[in-house]
């Protein structure tokens, strides 16, 4: 089993990581990533488009996707700030308890930091096991604690300035579900 | 005790400096007492680390929860929420 952590500037290819996670690996029988992309705009834009959809023009439709965006909420770069040494040993962490949590055989966690822009790639957390329930939920689990508990920063750039980007409830109580005392953490404790 | 001390994202934009050493009175050992010895220093330092402000520590690299204790040497970080992902 091992554990891989790499915090860097530099991009990643998602499918040669995934590659080396079963090369060579015949007891692997499913590998669960998830890959952060920066998105062109941001949650408070999303919520001030919906309230103002009505009245407002000011709005840009993503007609593709049917997302409407505020202008002043565009997103032109990401620059993500981190504390160097506490964030390797932070996901290492995660990852150490996902691994006593579920039966892993490999977990990999690449972060960027820096100055990114719209569909880059942010990160991306990679899990093996034998079998699929391990890898799906331990994917997870890395990438909930991941937002709760790595330092990491981002502050986005766009027409309207710069801004720091806020903490959500939401991603805590995303976190919080898997602590042991939660209700409903049976469902997701589930093994292969 | 010396201890060095790093700021991170906007609380690091708000007091202007990424990082400092300091000399502290024997009783400055805990993150809350250093908190709110750094909060004495008025101005921009008293509001960033204003005590309703949302302001996470941590001590040796490791997060910490609600106040920690740190020993001489100790490297102590104050930041905001994070936001990563």
């Amino acid at each position: 089993m091992a554990i891989v952590v790499r915090v860097q500037t530099a991009d990643f290819d998602a499918a040669a990581e995934l590659a080396a996670l079963r090369i060579g690996k015949p007891a692997v029988g499913a590998i669960a990533s998830f890959v952060g992309l920066v998105r062109d705009h941001n949650r408070v834009g999303e919520r001030e488009a919906a309230a103002e959809m009505r009245a407002d023009t000011r709005i840009d439709a993503h007609i593709d996707t049917g997302i409407a965006v505020c202008v002043d909420a565009r997103v032109d770069t990401l620059t993500l700030e981190h504390y160097p040494g506490m964030t390797e040993h932070s996901l290492e962490r995660i990852c150490v308890d996902a691994c006593a949590r579920w039966r892993l055989i490999d977990a990999l966690v690449i972060h960027r930091y820096g100055t990114l822009r719209p569909t880059d790639q942010i990160v991306l957390v990679a899990t093996s096991s034998a079998h699929r329930a391990d890898a799906f939920d331990a994917c997870r689990y890395v990438m909930d604690y991941l937002k709760t508990d790595a330092p990491f920063w981002k502050k986005e750039s766009g027409p309207a300035g710069e801004r720091w980007v806020e903490a959500l409830a939401s991603d805590h109580e995303a976190a919080a579900r898997w602590s042991p005392d939660a209700a409903g953490v049976d469902a997701m404790k589930r093994t292969a | 005790m010396r201890v060095t001390i790093l700021y991170f994202a906007s609380l690091r934009e708000a007091v202007g400096i990424d990082r400092e050493s300091c000399d502290l009175p024997a009783d400055i050992d805990s993150t809350s007492r250093l908190r709110a010895w750094l909060r004495a220093r008025g101005g921009a330092w008293a509001t960033a680390l204003a005590e309703g402000r949302n302001v996470r520590a941590a001590v040796d690299r490791r997060m910490t929860k609600v106040d920690a204790s740190f020993a001489d040497g100790a490297e102590v970080a104050f930041f905001p929420p994070v936001t990563g992902g």
